[in-house]
């Protein structure tokens, strides 16, 4: 007790340093710089970057159209007309290949940016809310998990004619459960958290609450789910153009371009037919999963710079 | 079952000079199990707690962990719905009051320090925003006096008003505490409830915050309720200490008289494990050390709460729950000992 009553009033002056003059860095300065520091990630970005401005300027890049047929020229290999060769008929493989980024990216960013904000407000609404409300959300979302998706994605392609919206509902519709889970969990742990309270006991809203104090806390996750969750879209949508059920021919998409290349004497060959999509899909998600990682660091106000 | 015991007689309603009064007060949690969220039990938190503060005065009160202390401060800064029992903050009765209500009254005039100074603080926010929400919130000040009052507010607890566009994680945890300080003082409170304030602090950053507290509520008039589970820090800074298990308060006295005369056996055995200095010579206190767990809130014992672990407990403290009665001045136990 005596040692309470003892500390030197020195302490408190020493807390009082006006030689601290600080310059204050925004939250998004602090992430960004964090961001600039993994190497892989800022790779993954760049790369990223450099396909979406290829696949937006793709018309001035090159000098064919994706559909441009020639069938004296098919499967030449790579030269200087076709850097990257010639598929089956004839058409240019580097042209294809960046008209279907367009369809990818396309695709990806669409599903996910309609996946993310289903979730986001269902799992805003069963985190905050809870009780009956969480349950009847969560349980609807445990019945959704257990239909087996590609299964489900075979059969909707199948009743509806495939197309690039079609898809792209199906993978919102198949992709929200995941966010909804984890934002929810997200806002369960955080509603708790004693900063939520204070607001609580000085009277803030639940608006306030949800969208100034639980929901920028919650963001990070959000975003690195996102961008991990568009190379499993570009993924998906490989596998089903692959299947035959994902974007028809003649427009291009990375999938249905392996599996025009699926055929034993084009792979033996032709190598550079089926090697340059596969190779595109696989940077592509690479690249989307390197800067989610690099996100998830960056946004976690626990991993020091 | 056991008999009911009856509503403690020891507040005078209406008493002017009392800030806060508790009668009777329960917050029962209830337990969910199963698919369809059924009740099948209730975690008694609070189990009908009843005392009084007077204004500027600091009332301690401790107890294990899971003796519902935090449970009864959320409770009457209103953060959780009482289950019953009355909390009248001068005069008027808060207990059910909707959120609207309270923001008029209770959210201006009562306010928390919490305890995990890095939980506590929003960490996406800088102290500028922290600081301010209180003020925007409650419309207080204009735009301008809104960042001069934030940074008076920095100086009075001691840091530099220039620190004002940090980030909490830029602070260490008593810098933390001091922050959380200011935010309770924002709106001029006239109660705070300081919940475990020091408990995760080192024990010199706990000395600061603590003369820190004492110096504010000199100048401001400030009265607090001071939950602790450590006894030598709520004897330092409190007038009157309740000593709270499982759910009830067992004895509530003025300092000086319960650690130097505590009556309940449970007291008796808290004050006996705080370790004091002693001198070459002398003989140890004897350390008197309870049997068994703590029961389950959820199914307390019955009669006497206590009377599972207490050496003197008799058949009639397993059936009787004991009156929280007034033996000697201001000194309040409830125990059949006392009769």
């Amino acid at each position: 007790m005596s040692q309470i009553n003892t500390v030197p009033e020195t302490t408190k002056q020493q807390l009082i340093n006006p030689n601290l003059k600080h310059k204050p860095d925004t939250m998004l300065k602090i992430i960004v710089r964090k961001f600039f520091k993994n190497k892989l990630a800022v790779i993954g970005a760049i790369i990223l970057c450099l396909i979406i401005l290829a696949s937006i300027f793709a018309p001035w890049l090159t000098p064919y159209t994706f559909e441009e047929q020639n069938l004296l020229n098919k499967l030449q290999p790579p030269s200087e007309e076709h850097l990257l060769g010639t598929d089956k008929f004839g058409r240019d493989l580097l042209t294809r290949i960046l008209f279907g980024a367009r369809i990818s990216l396309f695709v990806g960013f669409a599903s996910i940016a309609g996946a993310i904000t289903i979730g986001t407000i269902v799992g805003s609404v069963a985190g905050y809310f809870g009780g009956w409300i969480d349950s009847i959300l969560m349980r609807f979302i445990d019945t959704l998990y257990a239909i087996p998706t590609l299964f489900l994605l075979i059969t909707l392609v199948t009743i509806f004619q495939p197309g690039v919206d079609k898809l792209i509902l199906i993978f919102i519709s198949t992709g929200w459960m995941t966010t909804a889970r984890l934002v929810r969990a997200e806002f369960l742990s955080l509603r708790t958290r004693e900063f939520v309270l204070s607001a609580k006991t000085v009277g803030a809203k639940s608006g306030t609450i949800i969208f100034s104090h639980i929901l920028p806390n919650a963001v990070g996750p959000i975003i690195v789910a996102a961008t991990i969750g568009v190379g499993g879209v570009i993924l998906a949508e490989a596998g089903l153009s692959y299947l035959g059920l994902g974007i028809q021919p003649p427009i291009p998409s990375w999938g249905n371009m392996l599996q025009d290349a699926q055929n034993y004497t084009i792979m033996l060959k032709a190598w550079w037919y089926p090697t340059f999509p596969g190779l595109m899909i696989l940077i592509t998600v690479l690249s989307f999963n390197f800067v989610g990682d690099g996100l998830r660091d960056a946004f976690d106000p626990k991993v020091n710079e | 079952m056991s008999v009911q015991a009856e509503k403690s007689p020891i507040i005078q309603k209406t008493d002017t000079n009392n800030i806060l009064e508790v009668h009777e007060l329960k917050k029962h949690f209830p337990i969910k199990s199963g698919l369809l969220q059924k009740t099948s039990g209730y975690i008694k938190a609070v189990d009908g707690i009843s005392f009084s503060i007077k204004k500027g005065e600091t009332i301690g009160l401790v107890g294990e962990s899971g003796c519902g202390k935090s449970t009864i401060g959320r409770t009457i800064i209103r953060l959780y719905e009482p289950t019953d029992g009355q909390i009248l903050f001068k005069g008027q009765d808060i207990s059910h009051l909707r959120e609207a209500e309270l923001r008029q009254s209770v959210r201006k005039n009562i306010q928390m320090i919490f305890q995990d100074p890095f939980a506590s603080l929003n960490p996406r926010k800088t102290l500028r925003s922290i600081l301010k929400e209180p003020l925007n919130v409650h419309k207080k000040y204009s735009g301008k006096e809104r960042d001069e009052h934030v940074g008076l507010l920095l100086e009075k607890v001691g840091l530099n008003a220039s620190f004002i566009n940090r980030y909490p994680h830029e602070f260490s945890g008593g810098q933390r505490q001091r922050i959380g300080i200011a935010r309770a003082l924002a709106l001029h409170p006239e109660l705070i409830i300081a919940d475990e304030a020091v408990s995760a602090l080192d024990v010199s950053v706990q000395a600061q915050i603590i003369n820190l507290m004492e110096d504010l509520q000199e100048e401001f008039g400030l009265t607090y309720i001071f939950i602790s589970h450590d006894l030598s820090v709520v004897r330092h800074i409190s007038d009157r200490v309740g000593v709270m298990y499982l759910g009830n308060l067992m004895e509530l006295a003025p300092k000086q008289d319960l650690y130097t005369e505590p009556l309940h056996p449970y007291t008796q055995a808290l004050l006996s494990a705080v370790p004091v200095p002693r001198k070459k010579g002398t003989t140890q206190r004897e350390r008197i050390v309870l049997e068994g767990d703590l029961p389950s809130p959820a199914n307390p014992p019955s009669g006497c709460v206590f009377h599972t672990r207490c050496s003197a407990a008799t058949s009639e403290c397993k059936q009787i729950i004991p009156k929280f009665k007034e033996i000697k001045k201001e000194h309040y136990v409830a125990c059949h000992l006392y009769n």
